[in-house]
């Protein structure tokens, strides 16, 4: 015992390297991501609307972005996040009011998180791509 | 607070391979991570092979053999060998359970064996739970009454009793704590899904008279609400509780009683 190293640091055991991913906790990461991404794509419509009030230059400035190849990806995106985040946040509610926490039911939000927000994206695009 | 890599001492290295054991017929790999504090290195991840047929058929069945056949140092926490004292909690195959309930056929490949994750490691799989202990301190887990105490014991009926199920099975093996991410990046604030679980069964005993003062107890942005229903809890609870469950009924007496 005389020669135990005593006051040397204790190593962390690894986590998220080593934890395998479960459906939840991706969309719980999925949740904070599409969060971020609202600020950014609420900056951009933003900057929309102010050079739509402006005059009819910078208007077509942004109007042009916006239908250029990257900003209609950019556009895609931020659909996407929006209604990922709102199924996200009904999600939340469900379980802020005891619903949907014991086993099948977490997965099967889980999924209805995915899938509804993939869905209603496309919804959006149809309707634009018919209409628009 | 978020700190997404392990610290520079914390990085695991390469490990010894073991040699097979003459003359096994059916072999199960297994990667083990070590820490010795009595040297200098970095932890590493040693791979071992069990002879399938000279073994029981739980991971801790292998480890035990391990140990016994071909490397003592080998150190790990064990006690009941059947999931009712919670000793052998470690992360297998990248979920945190116990290691005498989790049968090896359950796993396929080599069989990755690591502390429970986000822990100061004392020794290869056994972690320091000293902070997981006061955290359960901390709720205060006894029966607390302010009316004299009958003449023989406090009643309650079975309506009542019944409510503890899915509660009181607890055993403080820290499998949920360690799997949730929140308690990772703030195990120091939070109390986690075992803590909470167990301030709840407290909270909706019926014969407990400090409901107010347990709430209070719990009522931080930190200590109870850094939920956030990632719900690796009660995935990982080797006795199918659900810590998260209990923690959206704390919130909900919250709400109740403002």
């Amino acid at each position: 015992m005389s020669d135990l190293k005593l006051g040397r640091a204790r190593p962390m055991s690894p986590h998220l390297t080593i934890y395998r991913l479960t459906m939840t906790m991706m969309m719980s990461m999925a949740h904070r991501v599409t969060g971020a991404a609202l600020y950014l794509g609420t900056l951009l419509l933003a900057w929309f609307l102010i050079a739509a009030s402006m005059n009819s230059a910078t208007f077509a400035v942004a109007s042009g972005f916006m239908h250029s190849w990257l900003g209609m990806l950019i556009l895609f995106g931020f659909t996407w996040a929006l209604m990922h985040h709102l199924l996200g946040g009904v999600r939340h509610a469900l379980w802020d009011y005891g619903w949907g926490l014991d086993a099948p039911e977490r997965e099967w939000l889980a999924i209805g998180t995915l899938a509804g927000g993939l869905g209603l994206t496309l919804v959006v695009w149809l309707i634009y791509g018919i209409w628009g | 607070m978020v700190e997404l890599t392990l610290p520079k001492n914390s990085r695991t290295i390469a490990g010894k391979v073991w040699p097979k054991p003459a003359g096994a017929t059916v072999l199960k790999e297994f990667r083990i991570y070590r820490w010795n504090p009595d040297d200098d290195a970095n932890p590493r991840v040693d791979t071992y092979f069990v002879d399938r047929h000279d073994c029981g058929p739980m991971v801790l069945d292998a480890i035990i053999w391990i140990k016994s056949k071909i490397d003592p140092t080998l150190t790990f926490r064990r006690s009941c060998r059947e999931g009712i004292c919670g000793s052998c909690a470690m992360n297998i195959d990248g979920t945190n359970t116990l290691a005498c309930t989790k049968g090896m056929d359950e796993i396929t490949g080599a069989v990755k064996i690591y502390p429970l994750p986000h822990m100061p490691v004392v020794k290869d799989l056994v972690p320091d739970l000293t902070r997981f202990y006061a955290q359960h301190a901390s709720i205060e887990p006894w029966l607390k009454t302010s009316t004299p105490a009958p003449e023989k014991e406090w009643g309650q009926s079975p309506q009542d009793r019944a409510k503890l199920d899915g509660l009181y099975e607890c055993i403080l093996c820290a499998c949920c704590s360690t799997s949730c991410p929140s308690y990772w990046w703030n195990g120091d604030r939070y109390l986690g899904p075992a803590a909470l679980l167990q301030a709840y069964r407290w909270l909706i005993d019926s014969r407990d008279e400090a409901i107010g003062e347990r709430l209070d107890n719990v009522e931080d942005p930190f200590r109870l609400y850094r939920c956030h229903t990632i719900m690796n809890c009660a995935k990982a609870c080797p006795k199918g509780l659900n810590p998260a469950k209990a923690i959206a009924q704390i919130k909900g007496m919250m709400l109740e009683r403002r």
